[in-house]
């Protein structure tokens, strides 16, 4: 089979297991519903524009709201489901899964760029600096409102971007960025975010434990705005991204052979760094700092698809938003809810351990 | 005035050089890798850069890539200042076998040989047929079909330098530059490498390698480049480059330059410095004239062993077809030649007779008993005479007579070995000139043999990082 082919079938088959993830786990909770009826209830929720009106609507990350251009929408399907049935699937379930598959889907499809950027099997979204620049943006807003006053996601968002760039000046000289240098300043740049965040964590009082829950990552009390800040972000990322797939290749023989096989590599590298970092702190912004999708999903994909990147970063988002759903739906479901990032890492874990010990996972 | 313009047959005549070099330098901080190099190189040529560690070998290839800007001087590839020109546009003009790549991942070798095709795809355009066709034209050049499947990581390291040539290949561009392309293969590797290399010259690329054996840069460059200390030192054919001179001021080793006898093309023999093989206060090897007898290899090598330690050698009689007649032309040594299968002749005996007496040693190596020199046998004057040891017992089917001359002369002989020639030599005429006292007679006389059998191939190792 040629390698298109293999990219459709391999995403075909990712996005039916997202689509089974998502009922199943709309299916679960403390009331239990019919798989049926929620594949009924998610159906009723797709929507069609019908009319274009004006409204008042957010700015994107900013507590404004601006008349906009909009649409009005209507239903596609009408199946008949119990009132609070619909409400549970709909309003309460739907957007959490969403948001999760969006946050996995972001996370993995970073995670996968950041290894081979790296050359580095220990690379994850977070290793410049991109999810601890959220946190402390987001642990600032929590713990001193009126200093920060734009809000918990906008912090996080705009703190983790200028995090990233703040790391990449640092560590490029003449033109050039050494990975090496890029990943000794992010070591260096989170170790002292690092303490930033621990004193502000002394320091604030009430708020400290809706810190420590976001510090841990989790998807509680999504909406359908959280979704719809972060979903376009992370598709149209990771579309751009597909487009470098074969950049991505070339680079792994190092950045030498990348030049002479064509690859502008400098620009390349900046613009794999800044698209990485936008969607990763795209997720981060709105679920917190939620950790090894982006470590484990990309490894056991390439254990499965092999290294060849434009297979290789397709299912790894897909493969991510099922796993970030997954997770989630056990940390939800199970006697007391836990921040989803316990779940992640309690999990990913011992697996990436299992796959360390079999040998597997020794390279990219 | 109306200019000369070239018609078209001009231009193929005189091709323009696709590499052409001017006063580069390169340095890095303080330090001065490459100084006033400058050269050209047509299509179709097969360069070879040769000089020890350190010459500036890796550092010209950078450059030659475009990936290193000179200091000064300009790198114009194809018309273009290299290091100007974006990845893309560089890439299609020049190809690189790197010496060693990050291959520690799995991707099949298919896959890696269409990289080659990178530079010549658009982004969003699926392969072509021409690129698939580049693809699967190139390996099968290098024969790496059958093996298209498997991981990279997975093939022997024969296998993975076939396979980067694979790529390179694809790549299809006018100048490839290949960074030791036989450093640890196996010596059939190398070889099938450099005949690839020669094989893809034959179709008016031009390939620049840094190689570090010598022979084979001579065997199969058409020029060589000998550079050291960051300058070129010697550029031009392979026998013209590759002179002891020339090596003893590149690599500060003595060399003898010999011949390939089934290739013809030069070999470089690195012998242990003078110093070393030799520590007699009282006797100068450049001082000693020497007569070797003999015709065969073992004459060739005690000869060119001899002149390379810059002794006079002289030595005859040999028939004018034999490996010694051509070492001595080679090393323009005097040389009594004869005809060959005919007996030597009256005048040619009495030449050789008089180059013994002049000689204050004479050196029997494999010296051919035959109806043809038994007459010179009973003619040679009482002289110093040292056998080097033979596995071969010369003169079987000769008579009596001569076996028996020949034993007696033998018996007044000092043996030695082959590498301990000089050793030998040295402590005869200690021996003869101040007494067997005075001689150092506590070194054993295999000792020569073993010293140099590892330096005898330091040219070759000592290059190794």
């Amino acid at each position: 089979m040629d390698r298109p082919g293999q990219v459709l079938v391999w995403s075909a088959a990712l996005t039916a297991l997202l689509v089974v993830t998502t009922i199943v786990s709309a299916a679960l909770g403390p009331v239990r519903i019919d798989p049926l009826t929620v594949a009924a209830a998610v159906l009723n929720e797709v929507v069609v524009p019908s009319a274009i009106v004006l409204e008042s609507r957010p700015v994107w990350l900013l507590d404004v709201s601006v008349p906009w251009p909009g649409f009005e929408y209507r239903s596609v399907f009408a199946f008949d489901v119990q009132g609070s049935h619909q409400a549970i699937v709909g309003t309460i379930r739907l957007p959490r899964i969403a948001l999760g598959a969006t946050v996995g889907f972001a996370l993995a499809a970073a995670g996968t760029v950041m290894q081979g950027f790296f050359r580095n099997p220990l690379a994850d979204p977070s290793i410049i600096g991109v999810s601890t620049g959220a946190a402390a943006g987001a642990v600032a807003a929590l713990a001193f409102p009126t200093l920060v006053p734009i809000g918990l996601r906008p912090a996080a968002f705009i703190s983790a971007i200028g995090t990233a760039l703040l790391v990449y000046a640092v560590a490029t000289e003449g033109g050039r960025t050494p990975v090496a240098t890029l990943l000794l300043a992010g070591v260096a740049i989170q170790a002292f975010l690092g303490a930033m965040i621990s004193y502000m964590l002394v320091h604030s009082g009430e708020s400290l434990r809706e810190a420590i829950v976001w510090l841990m990552g989790h998807l509680n009390n999504s909406s359908w705005g959280d979704v719809w800040m972060s979903l376009p972000v992370a598709v149209l990322g990771v579309l751009v991204l597909a487009a470098y797939t074969r950049e991505m290749n070339v680079l792994l023989l190092g950045e030498e052979d990348a030049h002479h096989l064509g690859v502008d590599v400098e620009r390349t590298k900046l613009l794999l760094l800044v698209i990485a970092s936008v969607i990763t702190a795209a997720g981060v912004a709105v679920a917190g700092v939620i950790g090894f999708v982006g470590l484990v999903v990309p490894h056991i994909m390439r254990l499965i698809v092999g290294p060849d990147h434009r297979i290789l970063l397709p299912t790894s988002a897909l493969a991510g938003a099922s796993f970030l759903v997954i997770t989630d739906t056990i940390a939800r479901v199970g006697p007391a809810e836990v921040p989803v990032g316990i779940v992640t890492a309690a999990l990913g874990a011992p697996f990436f351990l299992y796959l360390l010990m079999r040998q597997e996972v020794h390279s990219l | 005035m109306t200019a000369h313009r070239p018609t078209a047959s001009d231009q193929t005549q005189e091709a323009k050089p696709i590499v052409s070099v001017a006063d580069l330098e390169v340095t890095f901080g303080e330090l001065s890798v490459l100084e006033d190099v400058s050269f050209e190189v047509e299509p179709g040529e097969f360069v070879g850069l040769v000089g020890p560690n350190g010459a500036g070998k890796t550092t010209l290839l950078r450059a030659l890539s475009g990936a290193l800007s000179p200091s000064d001087g300009r790198v114009v590839i194809d018309g273009n200042a290299i290091d100007e020109l974006p990845s893309k546009a560089s890439s299609r003009l020049v190809s690189v076998v790197p010496q060693d790549t990050a291959l520690s991942f799995s991707f099949d070798v298919r896959s890696v040989v269409e990289m080659g095709r990178h530079p010549h795809r658009s982004r969003f355009s699926p392969p072509s047929a021409a690129d698939r066709n580049q693809v699967d034209r190139a390996m099968e050049r290098t024969r790496t079909a059958q093996f298209a499947d498997r991981s990279i990581d997975a093939v022997s390291g024969g296998e993975r330098q076939r396979v980067l040539l694979a790529r390179t290949i694809a790549q299809d561009t006018p100048l490839m530059l290949l960074d030791e392309p036989t450093a640890s293969l196996d010596v059939n590797h190398q070889v099938e490498t450099l005949e690839l290399a020669r094989d893809l010259v034959s179709d008016g690329r031009a390939i620049v390698a840094a190689i570090h054996d010598l022979d084979l840069a001579a065997r199969y460059c058409d020029r060589l480049l000998l550079l050291a200390d960051g300058s070129i030192r010697a550029d031009g054919r392979p026998e013209t480059v590759l002179t002891g001179a020339a090596l003893e001021d590149a690599f500060d080793t003595t060399a003898t330059i010999g011949s390939n006898p089934v290739t013809g093309t030069p070999t470089v023999t690195a012998l242990p410095p003078s110093t070393a093989a030799v520590d007699s206060v009282s006797v100068e090897p450049t001082n000693l004239r020497i007569h070797v007898l003999g015709t065969g290899e073992t004459a060739a090598g005690v000869s060119l062993r001899l002149a390379a330690e810059g002794a006079s050698v002289t030595i005859g009689p040999v028939p004018e077809n034999a490996i010694a007649a051509e070492t001595a032309r080679r090393q323009d040594l005097e040389c009594v030649e004869t005809e060959p299968f005919a007996p030597i002749t009256a005048v040619d005996r009495e030449r050789v007779i008089s180059l013994v007496e002049a000689a204050d040693v004479t050196v029997f190596a494999d010296f051919p008993i035959t109806t043809g020199s038994q007459l010179l046998l009973e003619e040679l004057p009482e002289t110093t005479f040292v056998a080097v040891e033979s596995s071969e017992d010369a003169g079987e089917f000769v008579g009596a007579e001569a076996n028996d001359r020949y034993a007696a002369l033998l018996e007044k002989s000092v043996i030695t070995t082959r590498a301990g020639v000089l050793d030998g030599i040295v402590r005869t005429i200690e021996e003869s000139e101040y007494g067997p006292e005075h001689a150092t007679l506590d070194r054993p006389v295999s000792k020569g043999d073993e010293s140099t059998r590892e330096e005898r191939q330091s040219v070759e190792t000592s290059s190794d990082d």
